[in-house]
């Protein structure tokens, strides 16, 4: 795989909810093969930051590339992983049909799904290492199993860049390694931009970081000191020395 | 229960009668189980009460009731869907405002009707036993199309229900697959009305559905599940109402309500004993 192809292009982008800006300027490219981190506090636009590059909401300025494209057109080629606090866990659907919503885009239009649609889906389980959960409902897993769930229906339809919400909320320590072994291991197949507040093992895994505070407080290319994160954070931040290759 | 049966075996319009509970049935179990897990009553409540407008005007220009259902039934989940996508913040003031402006129109329209005056009752309580042969053959037709299109579209439905961003991501029309689906909770609507009316409309689409929440492991076997205990409701008010001449469509809710309440104090009481994962 050629390291040099740029994958997703972010030029001086700007966003605004009700006019309050959460985005500014924000200029960013993240190579193939990356496993970039995105961090910053809560509220400093990192969700924002992930939607414009699925193309779910639009920039006010600047432009957006995924893979040389307009997001909506490159999104086949994206794995989105959201925050599962945000789906409703009392909904009676299994774990099988929640992994087989990411192959709805490459299934027929109508009626069922195909059985190569469910072999897929029953791999993208084995590889994360939950197909002995495909008949259980989805609300009765655990933070970590939900996590795994969702990476799975997002590798289900095979993307070349796989985008994380915040994958490690609401689990323990150990799980929060589990997790990032697993993604360490994807992105010898697929880059990865990870969003995250919480510093903590994010920094042992990545290869870049990204600051964001509306502004890239630092860019993946710049070295990361105690002093640009602390700006990021505006305060003293409890931060684990990280081993990036900067 | 000996006369009803008797009744039943000699009377067409008690034939008719079970019938369309059994035709309403499937439709609350069927797109009830959409309404419960996508959290939509208020706006299933808003397309019902909208109904008695389409009635009224359909009454005042000489057609009949049950076509000015439909199509009010199907423009307002339009309009109340695009206003529940769009204005996602007002959605429950303007859905509130659309659902009496409906029935004000209804009301004056049928105040307005020249000659004989309608019983308004009827519309707004049902009446099962006035049904007629032919509603008979439209609702069944109308039942049909929703289990047909609720087959082809399955999958796309459990998608918008259970996560409208990931399904807008792989690219399927999640507009309009959330206005079909509000279309086919309004043919339920306009179907439910014949048993019990636009008042109680919204209690015979939701009850069924959240009992049978309690047991069902997927959407396929609440609807189910949901679909016999409609059968079992509306069977029974009829039963239980025809003897001492008590209005059915009430019947047929009060024995969904206590079933549902029994249910969950059930469910309760088995969480509390059994922990809390099933």
């Amino acid at each position: 795989m050629s390291q040099n192809k740029d994958v997703v292009e972010i030029d001086q982008v700007g966003f605004a909810y009700d006019g309050d800006l959460v985005l500014e300027d924000v200029t960013l490219t993240v190579r193939q093969g990356d496993f970039l981190g995105v961090v910053g506090p809560n509220g400093s636009g990192k969700t924002t930051l992930l939607k414009i590059i699925l193309g779910l909401i639009h920039p006010l300025r600047g432009k957006v590339r995924v893979f040389g494209q307009p997001p909506e057109r490159a999104r086949h080629l994206i794995g989105y992983v959201p925050q599962h606090a945000d789906l409703d866990s009392s909904f009676p659907i299994s774990v099988m049909d929640v992994v087989l919503i990411g192959r709805l885009g490459k299934a027929p239009r109508l009626g069922r799904y195909r059985k190569t649609d469910r072999q897929t889906a029953e791999e993208a389980m084995q590889e994360v290492e939950i197909y002995n959960l495909r008949s259980r409902r989805f609300g009765t897993l655990s933070g970590g199993q939900k996590q795994r769930v969702l990476m799975a229906r997002a590798l289900v339809g095979k993307p070349d860049l796989l985008l994380l919400d915040e994958p490690t909320t609401s689990v323990d320590g150990r799980v929060e390694q589990d997790i990032y072994e697993l993604l360490k291991k994807l992105n010898e197949k697929v880059t990865i931009i990870l969003v995250s507040h919480d510093l903590g093992f994010i920094s042992s895994y990545v290869k870049h970081v990204a600051c964001v505070n509306r502004r890239l407080v630092c860019n993946p290319t710049n070295e990361i000191t105690g002093d640009v994160i602390e700006a990021c954070y505006s305060g003293p931040v409890h931060m684990i020395k990280h081993k990036c290759e900067l | 229960m000996f006369e009803f049966v008797e009744v039943l075996k000699s009377h067409g319009f008690m034939q008719n009668a079970v019938i369309i509970g059994l035709l309403a049935s499937v439709a609350c179990g069927v797109m009830g189980t959409y309404v419960v897990v996508k959290r939509i009553v208020f706006i299933s409540g808003g397309i019902s009460h909208t109904v008695l407008g389409g009635m009224g005007i359909a009454y005042y220009y000489g057609y009949h009731p049950i076509h000015g259902a439909v199509v009010s039934a199907l423009v307002a989940a339009v309009v109340i869907g695009l206003v529940s996508l769009r204005y996602h913040q007002y959605e429950d003031t303007i859905i509130g405002a659309l659902w009496a402006i409906g029935m004000a129109v209804g009301i004056l329209f049928i105040y307005k009707t020249p000659g004989y005056s309608i019983d308004l009752m009827s519309y707004l309580f049902g009446n099962i036993l006035m049904v007629k042969r032919e509603s008979v053959y439209l609702l069944a037709s109308l039942d049909a199309l929703i289990v047909v299109l609720v087959f082809l579209f399955y999958k796309r439905f459990l998608a918008v229900c259970f996560d409208e961003e990931y399904s807008q991501l792989q690219g399927i029309g999640v507009v309009t697959t959330y206005l079909l689906l509000l279309c086919l909770i309004a043919l339920t609507v306009v179907i439910l009305i014949q048993v019990v009316g636009i008042i109680l409309v919204i209690a015979l689409l939701t009850l069924p559905a959240a009992t049978a929440r309690y047991y069902a492991r997927s959407l396929v076997q609440m609807m189910i599940l949901a679909s016999f205990l409609g059968a079992a409701f509306t069977t029974s008010g009829l039963i239980v109402s025809y003897q001492p001449d008590l209005p059915a469509g009430a019947t047929i809710i009060l024995i969904a309500g206590l079933a549902y309440l029994l249910a969950t104090v059930f469910k309760g009481l088995t969480l509390r004993f059994h922990g809390r994962r099933d």
